[in-house]
């Protein structure tokens, strides 16, 4: 009877032991809706292969959607995800205010130092790495070769504003529908005011001087808004005020902007036949600068973050480093090629002589390490980000701002009224917020 | 008396009316078109009503990447489960505004009617606390409760004006027989107002079948209805206009077709008591 007793309990145990080294940890990752992160989900498999052990539940949403969840929930600690996808713009701020777990530990095989220094730098906050880069991005000038050898003109890698406005004069033919320069003229901060910012560092402008006051009344910022009107005004789109990413990207895929200034993220899209016919005579520079030592290129990464409210921080960790890991660079290549490789967030990929090979691999790399986060005018600033800054009351602030430019584009405002009510709007921001005592 | 229309005054008025059917369908039809286009011709310059490769692949890879049944079972058991709850509670309150109102029974229907003035955004942090504090985040029932809370004004003032249409005399000769409360709702005054419940049955469902505010908020796996379902596919920065269509034409194709059904039904009863 005892023996029994003893080998019944002896087997429950044994049960339960099986079942806890068994036990499946499902993490949920909230994500956007854009092709490398699609791509990754398709490559589950290898994952799970990996780490039998850990279940993958994905949240997909629309960039906006996912801010506002995602914001709603780390801010009140629902622990409803374990990883975020999170852009350049939060980190910093949700770092400071504890709501990441930090990144430092992850494991050896991670190799934190392959990790481009201008975008390992947006992520970290006081020595903690807070989020893992799973793609990087800049800004670059894409344009047609065809039509700048047609109207008999050359753009230098890396050209000046005048060169852009030479060459975008010189290549419109609005008769044949071909628009010399497309940029982004949708209102929101992601949008126009992400080119905007650009286009201010590289003029000598800056939204706030060291004592957090609008600068729209300076006349680099006239400088700025003159040139960028009149610029899309003769050589744009009709109805370049309603053009953002997508639109311009369309625009340029189907060969009707002579050159465009926008993600050097896109340029896979731009150099693949299957999505346009002028894939084989794209050209890429750097974006323009004024001679005043900035370019007006941007900095962004999706990345993937823990919030601090994760009860699956060992699981998500295990993920973050298959997902954001050389390998999965490899994977990736190995099953659709380098050129589908997430781009923009290690250095040995551009190191790879297959992916270095590619038309836009050197240009990206370039315009990546031109961006300078912590430096990013010409003038000093009180704050970090280059096509931003990293303060809470930004997105708002940039967004109505770029409602008044956008209007201003529109010809609904002249620029020295869209400048005006920018300031004024900015001040009273700004003094309502704190910034300004 | 009617009036007698004349053969070209009738033939205008038709063909207003199908003008006016277009421009209201036209947003769905050029969503159903895309859906079956290439992602290069659905954002083709200038935009085209008709392509030449017309392609099932949208459909293929939407079903392959997302558990489609999951969602609809999610928007089937939130949309009835709310509008069912809702009717419960909301029959008897009906039922005491439109027979036994009291001195400010006008006042609770217009303050009722005022919380739909709110902008939902505006609870937003307060009531995903209240269901964080709950456990309620990401579960049926929570979901139910709030698309239930959310829509309840709109069932009662349905409701109490199909009620009021009813006269009082029958039900005070159903309580003259002995009937209780109880008995009153459910057997005399339930069976005259069908017509009525059940418009205002399928208006919730539509309306709660519909909604992509809560439900994407208050949502991540287990509860994720339809709403959430689409909002996967879309991307601002990304060209898959023709995947998001297909995404949202599977999530709108069974409530446009119950609706299609049950038209009759919900025109009757929409305008029950318009004319006396």
């Amino acid at each position: 009877m005892k023996m029994t007793q003893r080998a019944l309990l002896g087997a429950t145990v044994s049960l339960a032991l099986c079942g806890a080294a068994m036990a499946e940890t499902t993490i949920t990752v909230a994500t956007v809706n854009n092709g490398d992160m699609v791509r990754m989900q398709g490559l589950m498999d290898d994952f799970y292969a990996k780490h039998p052990d850990i279940k993958v539940e994905w949240v997909t949403l629309e960039e906006n959607v996912l801010r506002q969840n995602v914001t709603t929930d780390i801010a009140t600690g629902g622990g409803q995800y374990d990883v975020i996808t999170i852009g350049t713009y939060e980190v910093p701020i949700w770092g400071k205010q504890g709501w990441l777990e930090s990144l430092n530990d992850l494991p050896a095989d991670y190799d934190v130092d392959d990790l481009l220094p201008a975008i390992r730098g947006g992520l970290t906050v006081d020595g903690n790495l807070y989020a893992s880069p799973f793609y990087g991005e800049s800004s670059f000038v894409n344009y047609r070769k065809d039509l700048a050898e047609k109207a008999g003109i050359t753009i230098s890698d890396a050209p000046t504003w005048d060169e852009i406005k030479a060459a975008a004069a010189a290549m419109t033919d609005t008769e044949a529908g071909i628009y010399g320069i497309c940029l982004r003229g949708k209102a929101g901060w992601g949008e126009n005011m992400a080119f905007l910012t650009t286009m201010a560092n590289s003029y000598g402008a800056r939204w706030f001087d060291e004592n957090w006051v609008p600068q729209f009344d300076q006349p680099e910022w006239k400088a700025v808004m003159t040139d960028y009107v009149e610029l899309l005004t003769k050589y744009g789109p009709p109805g370049a005020s309603n053009n953002g990413y997508n639109e311009n990207l369309t625009l340029s895929l189907q060969g009707k902007c002579a050159m465009r200034m926008d993600a050097t993220v896109s340029a896979g899209a731009l150099t693949d036949p299957a999505q346009s016919e002028f894939a084989d005579k794209v050209g890429f520079a750097l974006a323009p600068d004024a001679g005043l030592g900035k370019r007006a290129n941007w900095l962004w990464a999706w990345s993937l973050a823990i919030p601090a409210s994760s009860d699956a921080k060992e699981a998500s960790k295990t993920f973050i480093n298959w997902a954001t890991n050389k390998d999965y660079l490899a994977l990736v290549a190995s099953k659709e090629g380098w050129r589908n490789a997430p781009p923009g967030t290690r250095t040995s990929l551009y190191a790879n002589a297959e992916y270095a090979a590619l038309p836009f691999a050197k240009m990206t790399i370039d315009s990546i390490n031109a961006a300078d986060p912590t430096n990013p005018t010409v003038k000093p600033v009180p704050y970090v980000g280059v096509q931003f800054v990293a303060i809470p009351e930004f997105a708002g602030l940039a967004t109505s701002v770029g409602e008044i430019f956008s209007a201003a584009l529109a010809g609904q405002k002249t620029v020295d009224e869209a400048l005006a009510e920018a300031q004024a709007l900015s001040v009273s921001e700004m003094t309502a917020a704190g910034y300004i005592k | 008396m009617a009036r007698a229309t004349s053969p070209r005054r009738k033939a205008l008025t038709t063909l207003a009316a199908w003008s006016v059917a277009l421009v209201i369908f036209f947003p769905v039809l050029w969503m159903i078109l895309t859906s079956f286009k290439t992602e290069p011709s659905a954002v083709a310059m200038p935009p085209q009503l008709f392509t030449a490769d017309w392609t099932l692949e949208n459909y293929a890879e939407v079903w392959q990447r997302s558990d489609y049944p999951r969602f609809f079972w999610n928007s089937v058991v939130l949309s009835l489960g709310s509008t069912l709850l809702g009717l419960a509670v909301a029959i008897p309150a009906a039922w005491a505004m439109a027979f036994v109102p009291g001195k400010r029974t006008k006042d609770l229907l217009m303050w009722m009617l005022s919380t739909k003035m709110m902008p939902a955004v505006a609870v937003m942090i307060p009531l995903y606390l209240v269901f964080l504090k709950l456990k309620l985040i990401d579960t049926h029932i929570g979901l139910v409760l709030a698309l239930m809370l959310m829509n309840l004004p709109i069932i009662v003032w349905m409701l109490y004006t199909y009620f009021k249409e009813i006269p009082s005399e029958i039900l005070e000769a159903a309580r003259m027989d002995g009937a209780g409360v109880f008995k009153e709702i459910a057997y005399v005054l339930t069976p005259m107002a069908l017509p009525g419940i059940a418009s205002t049955l399928l208006l919730n469902v539509i309306l709660a079948w519909n909604e992509a505010f809560w439900t994407i908020i208050l949502t991540t796996t287990k509860a994720a209805p339809l709403s959430a379902f689409i909002a996967s596919f879309s991307a601002p920065q990304g060209l898959f206009y023709a995947k998001l269509s297909a995404a949202s034409t599977m999530a709108i194709a069974p409530i446009l077709i119950l609706g299609w059904f049950s038209q009759k039904q919900l025109v009757r009863g929409l305008t029950f008591g318009a004319v006396k």
